[in-house]
Order: C-alpha cells, then structure tokens, then sequence
C-alpha cells in the first residue's frame, strides 16, 4: 500500500543524499520526494512516498530514524492525515468549445487557470494524487502538452504534530 | 586563547579526543596536516604501504582494544583506497574516524588533480560522514565523528578536510568541546523493562533454549555478562562467527560456531530449539540459512543495539533495542528475583540430547577428518598446532576463505577480542593488516595472521610495514596453491570446473619474499616438522615469521549447510549429510 512517510532533518549539505541513497541502497522505490526548509531554518521537512508492506514500512522508518542527521520519523498513513500535491497543467485550448470545457472542468476541480494564451491553458491544481490523476483523466483527450507534480506534502489530522 | 591552524587543530582534537595512533599515507591534500603532525609528539603516525591497510591496522586496533582506530589518508586515490577498509569496518560495526584530505574548497567539482567526492563514495558504507568547510569547525567535528564512531552501533566515521581549510597561514582559537550533544543522535542503550520482563518468563519457561550470541556482545564488552546468565540457567551457548571469544570456546556449555560452517549440535540445536535468545546477533544468511526454513518451532527474543536490525531478517517475538551491556545485568537480576526457576528435567534432558549430538558428529569429540601423513599436511591440523603453541592465548587475525572457517572451528577462543576477522564483508587482505593493529596495542602478546597464499598477496606489501614500525607478527599461510573455499564450491557447486581459481606454478617463494622484506621465512611441507617448526617460530618474539605451510589441497570445510535448507541441513563431510 501506499506510504507517506515525513521526516523532520537537520538542514545540512549531504542530508537529502543520504535519504536518497538510503532507498537506492536497500532496494526502496520513492514514488515522490518533496523538500524544503521549516519556519526554523535549521531543519527541513521531507515527505516522500512510498509503496511497501507493514514490515517493510516499518524497516524503512528505522533505517530513516538511523541516519544521524534525522531528528524524527513518522509514517503519516499510520493514521487519519492530510495530503497535499500541487500540479501545473499546460493544455492545448485554441477552440472556444475546448475552452469552455476546460473552463468548466477546471472549475468543478476547484482548480485555477493562471496562464491563457490563444493556444494554451495552464491549469494550477492542488489536492490529494487521486484528485489531480482524476483531473489528467478528465482533460486527457483536449490535449494535455506538459504536467508538473510537486509530490506529495503531508500532515496529521488532529493535534499530533511534527516538531523538534 | 592559543591560535592555531587547521592542521594543528586536528592534530591536538586528535589528541584531546585520546587518540594516541593514527595510520596513514600522505598526499598532497593532506600535506598540511602532516606538517603539523610532524611538528608533535602526542599523536604517533605509522605509514603503511597502502591506505586500505591503514584502515585495516586501525581496525584491527580498534577490534582488539575495543577503542575507536583512526586512519588518516589524502584525497583522491588515497580516499578509494580506503573504501575497502571502511566497508569493511562498517559490515563489523567497528568503530573508526578515517579523516581524508580533498582539494581545496575552491576547487571542489572543478575534477581538479587527485579530486574525488570522498563524501558521496563512502556514503553507503559509514555511519555518518563529514566535509569540514571552515577551519573554525574542525575539533568539533572530529569530537562529533568519534562520539558517533563509538556509541549506539559502532561504525566509520569520514571526516573529509579540504586542503585550504588546514591553511597553516590561517589560524583560529582553539577549544574542544567539553562534550558532545545532537539533537539528531541519541542511541538508546537501556532496554524496555517490560520486554525485558516478558523476555525472562520466556527464557526461564524454555525447555529447549539455545543462546545465540553475536559481535554485539564482544563489541560491547558484554562477555561476562553473558557468561553468568549462561551460567545461572544451564542454557546451552552458541557464537557467530563475529561472536567467538564472547563465551570460552572451552567451556561445557559451548556447542562450537553455528551457521553455514557451524557444527553440527550448535546447528541441531537451534533447529529444535524452543527458545531463542539472540544476543546482539543479526540472524545473518550465514547463520540462517533458508529463512523459511529456518527454526520452526521457535520463539525468539532479542536483543540489539540497532532497532533496524531487530526483525530485519527474522520476525523477534520479544524484540528488545538497548546494549547487551545494559540489558543483560537487568535480566540477571530478575532471574535470580524470579520465583519461578527452568525446568531442571527438561534442560538435563536438553542437554542430554546435545550430548548425544555432540557424540555423533560433533567436530570436538572426534575427528571428523582424515589424519595428517607425511606431506599431506591437513589445515584443521595446522590450526590444533597453533592453539597447542600459543597455549589458546593468541590473538588470531584471519584473511577469508577456507582457513578462515578452520581457524574459527579449531582455535578455541577464550577470551573476547582475540578473534580477528572479516567476518561480514570477507575482505581478502584483511588479516596482515589487522594482525599489524594488534600488535601494537598488545605487543607482549603473540599475534598470529592465518591466512591462505591468496588472501596473503592482496596485502603481502605491509611486510615492510612490519619493519619499520617493529611489528613482529607470525603469519601463518595455509598455502593450497589455490583459492580453497572458490574451489570447494567449484567441487561442490560446478563439477570440479575450476575456472580461475588455481594458481599452477605462478606463486612467489614466501620464503625468499619475506627475506627480502627482512623477516624470517620457514617452508613447511611435512607433518613431522609442524610442531618444531611452529614453535622455533614462536619463540622469535621480535621477528615478524612468515610459515609457508602446504597444506592437503583437496581438503573441504565441514560441515557446511546445504543451500535452500534449513540450518540442520549440512553435509558432514564430502560423502556424508545429514
């Protein structure tokens, strides 16, 4: 199944190679990897997702908690979350009924359109994956030209929350 | 507050880190550092002939002594060569520092002349590693590299130094730091006493126990320990092959080494065992076998330093993360607290079942061999002698191959740390070097390399070493003029095809070699003059002795467990299996 895993690292030069080659190493696949710097610019935040069995889960978040740079690990599927991608679509409108469609399907998405040309729409959305893979599905046959995925950020429900 | 440079801040953090050896090989990168190594007296520098052998002396050092080893190298070719000794360490668990010089900052990706990402090389195999990019960071990193290098799970520590940041025109205050605090690193070293509590009711309910211990309890200096909880439950002990000298090889309740060369009863025994007590073992495919396959009627408890290596391989009922040093006494106390005691019935009869075992087929109640003759001297034989000689005190290094298992099968060993080897990489070249690293922490103690004609010539270069540095080591070479355990499997494995493995007529005279070297040289090739022979050696104490041994060429090592089988599966000897 599915994982999201998140983990709180000091932000040092070599840490998100080590993360990295820590999958490569034990024969991990990462499905998304997202990283960026916390409000305490010491520490970065990382989420990656992965596909794995309960054992396998779990052996990925020891080996994670082992590397010396890691300050904490949690597997966020463990328990009720939130996550969050964001996806920019460029797609191929130059006919006004295709850009109505677009239109419309964009908002029922809930998603934006931030760049118009007289060729192209480019489509911001965020949700879960299976909401932007709907969307892709949805627009698929008007002529999807580029996607790009920020991979998936994640965060417990409830009072739980990640921190040094 | 006294100025220093980058150089000579690494030297006294050296030194204010109480590292009183350092095993190295200069080169340009690290030219800064060995001035200021030059300009002291505190830290003692030894030069090998190859940086994979000063990481393998720092090794041996550290596997002897229990202290962290230190090994000091250049960039580029001196960094690759060093990659070999660090895996091998890190496979071990053996704490190290290998600090490496790099080009200068300015020219790091510039692929400048001997450049090469020491950092990204090493990364699969260290415990954590380091590039220093300001002269001001030096003593805390390298008080931070062997804090990490020694505590939790021991491991190798790279501490990557670009040249400009050993500047000596460039000079900071120095202060080491009083002590050492990651928000990132904090081992775990007592165990939960609930689990510590259900793991007692279980061992002390066993009517089949086996206690399986590994490197860990040697690592952490948790031999005694082990020795009285054997001792006060009458429980049956195995060693792994990074295990012996953890428990006396020749104390009753020792059932000899288990795993793919282990005996027969300490292999029987696990299989139908009831209890398992892993003690800072790993459940390695060596010791295991088929995991499907593997003890069936078990319940396993254990114990580990490492959480990723509790129910890596095999699932633990009672898993239970903290050091055997710590968790072990707390099980002894609640033993002895308990009101309930093990079934004496159900052990005696236990025992008597191993017994049984042990009369069979076991390798110390008979021998399972055919007997030396004249020129067909048999290793198993050579490796008798040797525990004769030494009277079981040595400190033995091995390279790895066939004489390996047969110095870990027929040298007794009594006492943790004197037992050397590679045992989870099987680097070739490791014994020589390692063997050099003992002798001189322990240089009123006879160190004794077994090794085989090849493993010996991947490091046969620190012979010199040797005499530079007045290291009188005994190498005693099991020459097969083959690579004996490639051969076995080719036998076993290939119908005796042995593609690459022999050497026909290209091997050196040993004994010439080591003259040439300025050491002593003995051929022996007659069961006869074995004994004399390795005693007149012996009794050279300030002379390294190098005994070119021929040895049966077409002896295999047994027993050995069957692929795909469960660990009682061995063949016993070429004809006979279990």
């Amino acid at each position: 199944m599915k994982r999201i895993i998140s983990i709180l690292i000091e932000n040092e030069s070599g840490a998100l190679s080590r993360v990295v080659g820590l999958f490569a190493q034990r024969g991990y696949n990462i499905d998304t990897l997202t990283v960026a710097p916390t409000d305490d610019d010491t520490l970065s935040r990382l989420t990656l997702t992965t596909q794995g069995d309960d054992h396998m889960a779990e052996q990925i978040v020891k080996q994670l908690h082992k590397l010396i740079d890691t300050i904490k690990v949690v597997d966020l599927t463990q328990g009720p979350h939130i996550e969050r991608e964001l996806m920019l679509v460029k797609v191929k409108a130059s006919e006004s009924d295709v850009r109505n469609e677009l239109k419309s399907c964009v908002e029922i998405f809930r998603g934006h359109i931030i760049d118009v040309t007289p060729y192209t729409y480019t489509v911001q959305l965020a949700g879960d994956s299976e909401k932007l893979d709907a969307f892709i599905e949805a627009v698929g046959e008007m002529g999807i030209m580029e996607v790009v995925r920020s991979g998936v950020s994640g965060i417990a429900r409830g009072d739980k929350f990640l921190r040094v | 507050m006294e100025l220093l440079s980058g150089g000579e801040i690494l030297i006294r953090a050296l030194k204010d880190a109480g590292i009183k050896h350092v095993w190295g090989y200069p080169g340009g990168a690290a030219l800064h550092i060995y001035d200021a190594l030059y300009r002291q007296e505190d830290v003692h520098h030894l030069l090998v002939r190859h940086e994979q052998a000063a990481v393998h002396a720092a090794d041996g050092y550290s596997r002897s002594t229990g202290e962290v080893g230190t090994a000091l190298v250049t960039s580029g070719p001196g960094a690759t060569n060093a990659i070999t000794g660090i895996a091998t360490a890190y496979m071990d668990s053996i704490p190290l520092v290998v600090i490496s010089g790099q080009v200068p900052l300015t020219k790091i990706g510039q692929d400048a002349f001997q450049e090469t990402d020491m950092v990204g090389v090493s990364r699969p195999i260290v415990k954590h590693s380091f590039l220093v990019t300001r002269t001001e960071d030096i003593a805390e990193t390298i008080a931070k590299a062997y804090y990490i290098a020694a505590t939790g799970r021991p491991g190798p520590v790279v501490v990557d130094i670009p040249k400009d940041v050993t500047d000596p025109s460039y000079k900071v205050p120095y202060v080491y730091p009083a002590e050492v605090k990651m928000r990132s690193y904090q081992p775990t070293d007592k165990g939960h006493r609930g689990q510590i509590r259900r793991a007692v009711k279980t061992l002390i309910g066993a009517k089949r126990p086996v206690l399986y211990t590994g490197g860990g309890v040697v690592l952490d200096n948790a031999s005694e320990h082990l020795i009285a909880l054997a001792k006060t439950l009458n429980y049956p002990v195995t060693n792994t092959l990074m295990g012996l000298g953890g428990y006396p090889g020749t104390d009753p309740q020792y059932l000899g080494m288990l795993g793919m060369h282990g005996t027969y009863e300490a292999n029987t025994a696990m299989h139908h065992a009831d209890v398992i007590f892993a003690i800072g073992a790993r459940f390695d495919d060596r010791v295991t076998n088929d995991l499907e396959k593997f003890c069936p009627h078990a319940t396993i408890i254990h114990i580990d330093v490492d959480p990723t290596t509790v129910s890596k391989n095999i699932e633990a009922h009672i898993p239970i993360v903290g050091t055997c040093n710590s968790v072990l006494p707390e099980m002894l106390a609640l033993i002895e607290q308990s009101e309930t005691t093990p079934d004496t019935d159900a052990i005696a009869e236990w025992w008597q079942q191993i017994d049984q075992w042990r009369a069979d087929k076991g390798i110390y109640t008979a021998s399972r061999y055919e007997e030396s003759s004249g020129n067909c001297i048999k290793p198993q034989d050579v490796i008798k002698m040797l525990y004769k000689i030494t009277e079981g005190k040595a400190i033995i290094t091995s390279d790895v191959g066939q004489h390996q298992m047969f110095a870990a099968q027929y040298y007794l060993f009594d006492k943790p740390r004197t037992w050397i080897n590679s045992g989870g990489l099987g680097t070739m070249g490791f014994g020589l070097p390692a063997a050099m690293g003992c002798k001189l922490a322990f240089p009123d103690c006879d160190v004794a390399c077994v090794t085989g004609e090849g493993s010996i010539q991947m490091n046969i270069q620190e012979l010199s070493t040797c005499s530079q540095h007045n290291l009188p080591v005994k190498i005693i070479n099991l020459n097969n003029a083959a690579l004996g355990m490639v051969r076995q499997w080719q036998d076993m494995n290939y119908s005796s095809r042995y593609s690459e493995s022999v050497y026909e007529n290209s091997l050196p005279d040993f004994v010439k070699l080591t003259e040439a070297y300025g050491h002593v040289g003995m051929k022996i090739t007659h069961i006869d003059e074995l004994e004399d022979k390795m005693r007149e050696a012996f009794a050279m104490k300030d002379r390294v002795v190098f005994m070119d041994i021929d040895v049966d060429r077409s002896e295999h090592v047994y027993p050995m467990q069957m692929p795909g089988g469960s660990m009682r599966d061995l063949w016993l000897n070429k004809t006979e299996r279990t």
